[in-house]
């Protein structure tokens, strides 16, 4: 008994705050060089890396198990088949989905955004009507809604932020009146980091009868989510940000949502039976999942769910949180830098800019150190508008970063800084 | 060179202390290059005289590395006719983006920067003033990288 006792408590530690260093192991490029220098990785925001078992999982799919899905009675389709429907099963449960058929595989989190656009915005949004975005969206939540607003004469709204970075509730309340038909949020900006108050957000739409889709592009890999604790009506993100393949990513809708919606592609799978004079849909999540879809990918992904959660997501924003802070704490009082979007709430981004430097400068002297940081607008050119800079550099942060890889950056900056100075 | 020394040497004298920066009154020949992707812009002013271009100076909000193309491309035109400028355009966007392995000896201090090639994402900036340059010319107005396909593509295979 005893023994099960230590057992237990030991294998509890190993995913405590000290302990999460031991899975940088599993991330094989992390040991590359680049010029000699070692990678210090910082632009898991754009994409992150792959641990080996989810590369394991996609060489043993790719070897034992391939084959089309829902199509044929042979062994190997079965197989595939299974599979890919647990990934979704994996998606489900990480999430906090009432069912499987919730959960739409996409190409992503655009594709997921491009289907509610499609799906639900062109079969209920008209003339006159109001859409209401943020001012940190990503260019992915905003293209579309224009995109629809212009072809049916609706009006987009924009929630506006503090200079911290912090999206201002009680504006974003008084955005709401009759015409308002739709809300798109994201969870955490990807330029600036910050975690946006979504529930209440969701809320408030919901007293005004108006449905909320969030862009979770930046939250799934860092927080826990559970979508039926938040109400949000859709919540779209990507696997290749955390830790899985490009080219899936899935779109969580509430049930009688998705079924009040038309579908977005044609074509196989998606239907229960065609003639030329009626085609009638497939049920849900297939009426979305047109064609062959990305499954070694959306297997991939399940393996990646598998993997944040043997680590378990809380452990990974507490880890990454002491990362932020130490972070923060020593760029801050580095003479010349400012962070920009400085707020308390954020995940682990940090977006700087350095006093008569450009950003591609940074990035390109950072890089000659070995250190990958995204430099540009990070295609969010109204947040960049907004705190007027033409673009920043970007560094963010994953549970397989270390202090001293930070400590890397810092000198890196300040060697920026010394070039600049001579 | 590295690309660090190529800074500390070139890139960071002509940031410091562009040459021909400012602006002209009544230009014969004007245009703003844009670089969306990172935000650089720069404005050329030119003054042409019979076919020779007589003055020109450039000001913008620009990286360091496409400032400093623009101040010695500004250097490397002035007095130098129109067919001969377009032909410095020419050879210096083939320095960047061409796969062969040419002498470009000829283009004297330009060949510093050379050592932009290796960075496929910052091959625009410093040929944005050149875009620049032949859209002044050409009096189309302005210029963007984007419409300039091959600065898409990988540009040497040293990878
Ligand atoms: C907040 C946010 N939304 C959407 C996207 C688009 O994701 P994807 O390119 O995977 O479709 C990104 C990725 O950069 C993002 O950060």
């Amino acid at each position: 008994m005893k023994i099960v006792d230590t057992l237990v408590t030991s294998s509890a530690q190993q995913t405590t705050v000290s302990g999460i260093g031991r899975f940088r192991a599993d991330f094989p490029i992390l040991d590359i060089k680049v010029d000699d220098k070692p990678l210090v990785y910082l632009d898991n925001a754009a994409s992150s890396q792959m641990p080996q078992a989810v590369i394991n999982c996609l060489v043993r799919y790719q070897k034992t198990q391939h084959a089309n899905i829902h199509r044929a009675v042979h062994y190997l389709s079965n197989l595939a088949t299974q599979e890919y429907e647990a990934a979704r099963c994996k998606l489900q449960n990480f999430i906090g989905a009432h069912e499987d058929r919730e959960v739409i595989f996409t190409s992503g989190t655009t594709d997921s955004i491009n289907l509610v656009m499609h799906g639900y915005g062109r079969k209920f949004i008209q003339s006159g009507d109001e859409i209401i975005l943020s001012e940190l969206e990503h260019h992915s939540n905003i293209v579309p809604w224009q995109m629809l607003a212009e072809e049916r004469g609706a009006h987009i709204r924009v929630a506006p932020i503090n200079d911290a970075g912090e999206l201002l509730v009680e504006e974003y309340e008084k955005l709401f009146n009759s015409r308002t038909r739709f809300v798109a949020l994201s969870h955490v900006s990807n330029a600036l980091g910050s975690i946006n108050p979504i529930k209440r957000m969701i809320a408030i739409a919901h007293q005004h009868d108006v449905p909320v889709l969030i862009d979770g592009a930046q939250a799934a890999p860092h927080l826990k989510i559970d979508v039926q604790d938040l109400d949000c009506d859709f919540y779209a993100f990507s696997a290749h940000k955390m830790c899985g393949p490009t080219g899936v990513g899935i779109l969580y809708g509430k049930a009688h949502l998705l079924e009040s919606m038309q579908p977005f592609k044609g074509g196989g799978d998606m239907i229960v039976s065609v003639s030329f004079e009626k085609t009638t849909y497939n049920e849900i999540p297939y009426k979305f999942e047109a064609g062959t879809p990305p499954i070694a990918a959306a297997i991939g992904f399940g393996a990646a769910i598998d993997y944040l959660e043997q680590i378990g997501l809380d452990a990974i924003a507490d880890y990454e949180h002491e990362l932020l802070l130490y972070a923060s704490e020593q760029i801050r009082v580095i003479p010349g830098v400012k962070i920009i979007g400085d707020c308390p709430d954020k995940v682990a981004v940090i977006s700087f800019v350095i006093d008569g430097i450009h950003p591609h400068d940074v990035g390109t002297l950072l890089n000659q150190e070995g250190i990958a940081v995204r430099t540009g607008h990070h295609c969010a050119q109204p947040i960049m508008q907004r705190f007027n800079v033409a673009a920043t550099s970007r560094a963010s942060f994953s549970f397989y970063n270390t202090k001293k890889e930070i400590d890397a950056l810092v000198a890196g900056i300040r060697s920026v800084q010394k070039v600049f100075a001579q | 060179m590295s690309l660090k020394s190529i800074y500390q040497e070139v890139i960071l004298d002509h940031n410091r202390k562009p040459r021909n920066y400012g602006s002209l009154d009544h230009p014969t020949h004007h245009a703003t290059g844009h670089n969306p992707l990172c935000g650089d812009r720069i404005d050329l002013d030119v003054n042409m005289l019979d076919g020779r271009i007589e003055e020109i100076v450039f000001q913008g909000e620009s990286c360091a590395i496409c400032k400093a193309s623009s101040s010695m491309m500004t250097s490397a035109v002035k007095g130098k006719s129109r067919q001969e400028a377009e032909a410095l355009i020419q050879e210096f966007r083939d320095m960047l983006v061409s796969r062969e392995n040419k002498d470009f000896d000829h283009l004297g201090r330009l060949k510093v920067l050379a050592g932009v090639r290796d960075l496929p994402t910052r091959v625009k900036c410093a040929i944005l003033p050149w875009h620049t340059l032949h859209a002044a010319m050409n009096s189309t107005g302005d210029a963007t990288t984007e419409a300039d396909g091959h600065l898409n593509k990988p540009v040497a295979n040293n990878y």
